[in-house]
């Protein structure tokens, strides 16, 4: 494969810089750049009427009252959408989620699930019109419990039409949506052979990513009778595929256009807006907007899949791991999607850290349930599995007496080995070597950063107050292997400046800055003289989008091919000006100079008016290059109230070269104080006839600014040489471990282990006074 | 009904339903800075100010307001520049959707408070909901951007 590292220049300019965000200004002013601001003024409002019942056939809808409300332009239900089942996911082709949804079914499968939709002039007149439909349901027994579904004599997806692309282990009649099993390695002499086996279980919970812009679409029918679809969403290119499939129409008759995204975190992968305006558009030949609410964001789109956890670890005394055993069930709700690539995360990443083991073996079911679906959310699977396997780990440190940063330090990966295996299963040697990995260093600062060797484990405050430090490590990846895919072209401009068009979907991580700077330094050209344009899948190139931590790691590879190409089509352009052999011509800084004559790029620009120089570049993730973090918790217990207060935390990242240290530090600690939230009190409850009970801020509790704690991050110096500029990906892998050491933390403060999330001052609480 | 409001120093009328919310009568007035994060008063995104007071517009009937002043950060852009200043060399704009309220509240807690402490500034704006940053950049900016150390 090939590797930049040649290419790697002495001092860098523009990347490796603190820039500022080129958005920046406009977002800070509140400019109109989000979808709801640019949406026309005359689109029709889509409002859904959505299912009360967990899981139902619908008999009858009426919607006779309801249509002949002032403005209502129509109202349409399952018979009105084409008769085939697509999957959500927004994962590249062939998808490895199940085909199992409907834009709109006569059967509902959660409580939200759409049931009608209804498009007015005005809100008013749409919810109006709503209360009048009457459907009529044939209410089916649920299946409400992920741990018992596949016991369980009701079968969510029972119909005929739902199938897989791919075989992932689909069992729709016992309730599975994906089945994974492999062991690697030895795993049973690893046991065998242990002195020590410890066998726990962990559970995680549904988690929603709460971005803060709600997810919203608007489309349209242009001049050429198209369908544009303009959305907050993290891949335009997916979209344009399920709207075209989902409604039966040519590929080549969707456009789709992202603006700025107010967050997503995984949440804006999945398409849930997207369809119910196209569908209206389509039947009516006019404009449409949808713009969910909070509580249909909490209740129907889709969240974290819990997780149950059963996991087994073989040691020596002297703390050397031998084996690992996994067992896991993850709840998919109502739809497959990303039920199996979630569990495939869990498995491929969860125990990568420690490849001097034996073997281990995985074995994970995700089912369906009538609950809200769940989905992608920042650390995808791996969040869950390192929970389980990053506290196992610590509990063997407690068990055999041994400090859990040493204990880590005997088994770690360690720079030029192998991982036990890449994605789906790849064993090539210079696919899964580790070319860059300093979990030594990410250890060493996290103690240095949290004054480890002084509060290790913990003290006594004496005020009925515990304080305790914990640690936890993370690994992510940079873009799924042999699957993400992106390009990137550069067009050169008169005035000899250049517009990057790329298809990567900066929801506010970030890339549109970062993949400028990675151009303008290939180019050496000054940041001004790089355009950006993204994403619009009509102009921009394709990629696969925002997701799996690809943007930097994948899109920059294009970026910097594209960025060569480019020089090199530019000096050939130069040649034939000057009548010079093409390796006499040099090229620095904005100037080609051959001989004593030179040309600077802004001339060339003027030169070649009427001739369009372009050039892309494109790149399939081919390296296992994950990133990798240490996270060290230090918490104090009230143990009057059970309340936890995380007072500091180190986040120490390993994320190869820095493309831009101001917006790694806080996508850092943003991901950090999410992975707090869900250690403490993110989730999702339900009451006892199933109802979701935390459909708002108010009961759904996101960290504010007062539950932040002092959150330290630094990084390691590293380059990975197949990223670049020696880049990795640091998107999600920031998320996890705050959860495994937060609990250890705890554990440390009060001597109590939870190993199910959130700790809760309640669990806490009752733990202390059992 | 027809009401009377002073929008970012312009007299103007505009008509309204009855059970309208501020954020919406905003909003359709050209005021896209005045973002709908919840509209159940829980996230802080649609912070405006009525008589100079930070208000959530989301749960403020437009009828309240007849013959108030409203700001909005497009009436104090000048303001919201110096702060995003300091905000973006921060890093601390990810998705952004958060900044324009906290930017607004920001500015509001400088006039009423003048020289607010950490702990003033934490408490002013605990209101203003942010998923990405984690907080403390943004925290960072608006104390270089008040001058407290
Ligand atoms: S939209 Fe008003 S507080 Fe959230
Ligand atoms: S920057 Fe995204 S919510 Fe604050």
């Amino acid at each position: 494969m090939k590797v930049l590292d040649k290419k790697r220049p002495k001092i860098l300019k523009i990347v490796n810089q603190p820039i500022p965000k080129r958005d920046g200004k406009k977002l800070v002013t509140g400019a109109a750049v989000y979808t709801d601001d640019l949406a026309p003024r005359d689109a029709l409002i889509v409002k859904i009427l959505r299912s009360k019942h967990h899981f139902a056939e619908i008999l009858n809808i009426d919607t006779e009252k309801a249509e002949k409300i002032e403005g209502v332009e129509c109202i349409l239900t399952y018979k009105d959408v084409p008769d085939v089942r697509i999957t959500r996911a927004g994962q590249t082709f062939p998808e490895p989620s199940p085909l199992d949804w409907k834009i709109l079914d006569n059967y509902v499968r959660y409580i939200g699930d759409e049931v009608a939709v209804i498009a007015a002039r005005n809100e008013e007149q749409a919810d109006k019109a709503m209360r009048l439909i009457k459907v009529d349901y044939r209410v089916i027994e649920p299946v409400l419990d992920y741990k018992t579904a596949v016991q369980s004599k009701s079968i969510v997806h029972f119909e005929k039409d739902s199938r897989v692309n791919y075989d992932i282990g689909f069992e729709p009649e016992k309730n599975i949506a994906s089945h994974l099993h492999f062991d690697i390695g030895d795993y049973e002499k690893g046991f065998r052979e242990s002195e020590i086996i410890l066998e726990r279980e962990y559970e995680t919970q549904a988690t929603n990513p709460a971005m803060m812009e709600p997810v919203t679409t608007y489309t349209y029918m242009d001049e050429y009778d198209r369908m544009t679809v303009v959305s907050a969403t993290q891949v335009p290119f997916h979209v344009r595929r399920m709207i075209a499939n989902s409604l039966n129409i040519p590929t080549s008759r969707v456009r789709v256009k992202k603006p700025r995204i107010g967050g997503g975190f995984g949440l804006k992968q999945t398409a849930a807006s997207e369809f119910f305006p196209a569908l209206v558009t389509l039947k009516t030949g006019k404009a449409a907007k949808i713009y969910y609410s909070r509580k249909e964001v909490f209740l129907a789109t889709t969240r974290r899949h819990p997780f149950l956890m059963k996991v087994k670890i073989g040691a020596n005394r002297d703390g050397k791991i031998k084996a690992f055993d996994f067992e896991a069930i993850s709840d998919t709700g109502a739809f497959g999607e990303h039920a199996s690539t979630v569990i495939e995360a869990c498995a491929e990443k969860s125990m990568a850290m420690y490849n001097k083991v034996d073997g281990y073996r995985f074995d994970a079911t995700a089912v369906y349930t009538n609950l809200p679906s769940s989905g992608a959310f920042r650390g995808y699977g791996k969040t869950q599995g390192l929970f389980a396997v990053e506290s196992i780990v610590n509990e063997l440190a407690k068990e055999i007496g041994m400090d859990p940063t040493e204990l880590r330090k005997m088994n770690l990966i360690k720079k030029g080995e192998n991982l036990l295996l890449g994605t789906n299963h790849v064993y090539e040697d210079d696919i899964i070597r580790q070319d860059s990995c300093e979990l030594d260093f990410l250890i060493d600062r996290g103690k240095e950063l949290i004054n480890w060797d002084e509060n290790y484990p913990g003290k006594d405050m004496g005020n009925g107050k515990f304080r305790g430090v914990g640690m936890a490590l993370s690994i992510q990846a940079s873009g799924v292997l042999n699957i993400d895919s992106a390009s990137a072209t550069l067009k050169f401009n008169s005035d000899g400046f250049f517009t990057l068009l790329i298809s990567a979907t900066d929801m506010g991580t970030g890339c549109d800055t970062i993949l400028s700077q990675m151009a303008a330094e290939t180019l050496q050209v000054p940041l001004e003289n790089i355009v950006v344009y993204a994403a619009d899948t009509d102009v921009t190139p394709y990629d696969d989008g925002s997701y799996a931590s690809s943007s930097t790691y994948v899109t920059g590879r294009a970026v910097v091919e594209a960025s060569e190409t480019i020089i090199e089509k530019l000096k050939k352009e130069v040649s034939e000006i000057s009548h010079t052999k093409i390796d006499e011509i040099e090229y620095d800084n904005g100037v080609f100079a051959w001989g004593e004559d030179s040309i600077s790029l802004k001339d060339l620009g003027y030169r070649l008016n009427c001739r369009q120089v372009m050039a892309t570049g494109s790149h399939t993730c081919s390296k296992e290059a994950p990133p990798y973090k240490s996270g060290f918790a230090l918490v104090e217990v009230d143990t009057e109230t059970g309340k936890v207060d995380v007072l500091e935390f180190a986040g120490v990242v390993d994320c190869g070269t820095v493309i831009n240290s101001n917006l790694c530090t806080v996508q850092t600690q943003g991901g950090i104080l999410q992975g707090i939230g869900m250690a403490l009190y993110e989730d999702i409850n339900h009451d006892f006839a199933g109802r979701e009970m935390n459909d708002s801020f108010m009961t759904y509790k996101i960290p504010t600014r007062k539950d932040s704690p002092k959150i330290m991050v630094d990084f390691a110096k590293s380059y990975e040489p197949t990223g670049p500029y020696g880049a990795k990906s640091i998107g999600e892998v920031v998320i996890n471990a705050a959860a495994p050491a937060i609990a250890d933390a705890i554990y440390n403060a009060i001597g109590v282990r939870f190993r199910k999330l959130p700790i809760t001052p309640e669990k806490v609480f009752f733990a202390l006074n059992k | 009904m027809i009401i009377n409001l002073n929008i970012n120093g312009s007299n103007i009328k505009v008509e309204v339903k009855e059970d309208e919310y501020l954020s919406e009568t905003l909003r359709n007035n050209g005021c896209k800075s005045v973002k709908r994060g919840c509209d159940k008063s829980t996230c802080g995104a649609c912070t405006v100010l009525v008589d100079g007071i930070p208000v959530l517009s989301c749960s403020y009937f437009s009828h309240r307001a007849e013959g108030k002043s409203i700001t909005t950060l497009e009436g104090v852009i000048e303001e919201a520049e110096k702060l995003g200043e300091h905000i973006i060399n921060e890093g601390a704009d990810q998705c952004g959707f958060c900044t324009p309220s906290l930017a607004l509240t920001t500015i509001s807690m400088k006039r009423e408070l003048g020289n607010p402490t950490e702990e003033d500034i934490k408490h002013y704006i605990n209101g203003n909901l942010c998923r990405c940053t984690g907080y403390e950049a943004q925290m960072k900016g608006i104390k270089k951007y008040l001058e407290v150390e």
